[in-house]
C-alpha cells in the first residue's frame, strides 16, 4: 500500500477515534457509515464479519476493528496505521485531561454536552442493530437465533444478571453450525 | 522501572482477557487496577465516568489516565500500548486465517449463527441503554429523567426527520454534534 492510502487510512480511522464516546459498540455505525457507506472499503457483510469477530476476541472492539479493516486493506502496515489512528485521539485527549484538568467534569459546558452524546450515542447503537437486522438473510434459523439472544439479553439486563456476550455467541454460531451439520447428513442420506 | 513493568503486566492482562468491550470488562478492569494498588475505588469510578464522557476506546482511555497518573507521558504510552497489543496481533492472525476460511460452508455456517447472535445482542444493548438513560432505579424506587426523555425524543426525531426529508439517514457525527449542543441546551451551561 503507497503512502497515501496508508495516511487515507491513518486520517479515517483518527476520525472515527475522536468520535467514538461511549466505547467500542458505539462505534460501529461510526465506521459503517466511513467504510461501507463513504468510502466503500468493505460490504455490509465484510462488517458484520468483523463485528462477530471483535465480540468474540479480547481487547477494545475499537482496536479490533480498526486492525482488522487496516489490515484487509493495506497488510501489516495498513493495520498498524488504522489502530494507532484510532487510538491517536483518546491518548492525546486523556493524557491532557489527566495532566492539566483534574476535575474535568466539573466543567459544566463539557459535561452537559457528554450527557447530551451519551444519550444520543445509545439511540444511534439501537438503529444500527434495526439497520443490521433488516439487512439480515430471512431464513428462520437465523431469526430464531436473533430473537434468543435479544430476548435472553434483554431480560439479563433488567434483572441485573450479567450473561457473558461470548457464551451467547458461542452457543449461537454452535447451534447454527449444527443445524447446518444435520442438513448435511441428512443430504448424504437422502442420496 | 518497576512501575513501568507492572503498567504492562497489568494492562497486558486486561487486553488479554477483555471480552466484550470494557462493559464486560469493568470487573477485570477494577480487580487489575485495584490488586496492583494504583487506583482507589473512588478514583477508578471517577476515571471509568472521564473515560465514558470522552472520545475512544474506553479501555485505552484507562490505560491512558492510569500510566499517566502512576508515571507521566511515558507511564501513559507503556500502558496504552499494552492494552492495545494483544488485540492487535490477535486480529492479525484472525484476519489472515478468515482470508482462508470463508467460503468454507460449516465456517459460514458458523459465521451465520454468530451474526444473528450478535445482531440480538446489539439489539438488546441498545433498547435497555435506551430505557436506561430515561428510567432508573436508584434505592428501590424508580426515576424518570425528564431532561433525558427531551434528548431521546429530540434525538429519534432528528433521525426519523432527517431520514424522511433527505432520503439519507445522517451521518453519526452529524447526530453526535447535535446532541453535545442539545445537551448544553437542555443541561444548561
Amino acid at each position: 500500500m503507497d503512502r497515501r492510502g496508508l495516511a487515507e487510512l491513518f486520517g479515517s480511522f483518527f476520525k472515527i477515534g475522536l468520535f467514538t464516546v461511549g466505547g467500542g459498540y458505539a462505534m460501529i455505525p461510526i465506521i459503517e457509515d466511513c467504510c461501507v457507506d463513504e468510502k466503500g472499503w468493505m460490504t455490509h457483510d465484510e462488517m458484520m464479519d468483523i463485528t462477530v469477530i471483535a465480540e468474540s476476541t479480547p481487547g477494545p472492539i475499537a482496536i479490533n476493528c480498526a486492525t482488522y479493516v487496516g489490515y484487509r486493506r493495506g497488510g501489516i502496515w495498513g493495520a498498524l496505521a488504522a489502530t494507532i489512528g484510532v487510538s491517536l485521539p483518546s491518548f492525546i485527549i486523556i493524557f491532557v485531561i489527566s495532566r492539566f484538568f483534574e476535575h474535568f467534569l466539573e466543567y459544566k459546558p463539557i459535561a452537559s454536552a457528554f450527557k447530551g452524546i451519551k444519550i444520543a450515542v445509545k439511540i444511534v447503537l439501537l438503529e444500527e442493530a434495526i439497520h443490521m437486522f433488516k439487512l439480515m438473510p430471512r431464513r428462520p434459523l437465523q431469526w430464531g437465533l436473533a430473537a434468543a439472544a435479544f430476548l435472553i439479553m434483554l431480560a439479563a439486563d433488567v434483572i441485573g444478571l450479567s450473561v457473558s456476550s461470548i457464551i451467547l455467541l458461542a452457543a449461537g454460531g454452535l447451534i447454527s453450525l449444527a443445524v447446518f451439520s444435520a442438513g448435511q447428513r441428512k443430504k448424504e442420506g437422502d442420496r | 522501572m518497576t512501575v513501568f513493568l507492572d503498567l504492562i503486566r497489568g494492562f497486558l492482562k486486561v487486553g488479554c482477557f477483555a471480552f466484550g468491550g470494557a462493559y464486560g470488562a469493568i470487573s477485570l478492569i477494577r480487580n487489575v487496577a485495584l490488586s496492583h494498588g494504583w487506583l482507589t475505588d473512588e478514583a477508578l469510578s471517577y476515571i471509568f465516568a472521564v473515560s465514558e464522557s470522552t472520545p475512544g476506546p474506553i479501555m485505552v482511555n484507562l490505560a491512558t489516565f492510569v500510566g499517566s497518573s502512576k508515571a507521566g507521558f511515558w507511564g501513559a504510552l507503556v500502558a496504552t500500548i499494552a492494552v492495545v497489543t494483544p488485540a492487535f496481533i490477535i486480529m492479525l492472525l484472525f484476519a489472515e486465517a478468515l482470508n482462508h476460511l470463508v467460503g468454507h460452508p460449516h465456517v459460514d455456517a458458523l459465521l451465520d449463527g454468530l451474526k444473528s447472535t450478535v445482531i440480538g445482542i446489539i439489539g438488546a444493548t441498545g433498547v435497555y441503554l435506551t430505557a436506561h438513560n430515561v428510567i432508573g432505579h436508584h434505592d428501590g424506587a424508580w426515576t424518570f429523567d425528564i431532561r433525558a426523555a427531551v434528548i431521546t425524543a429530540a434525538t429519534v426525531a432528528l433521525i426519523v426527520g432527517w431520514t424522511k426529508i433527505r432520503k439519507k439517514k445522517p451521518s453519526t457525527i452529524t447526530v453526535i454534534l447535535i446532541s453535545a449542543v442539545m445537551g448544553m441546551i437542555v443541561y444548561g451551561v
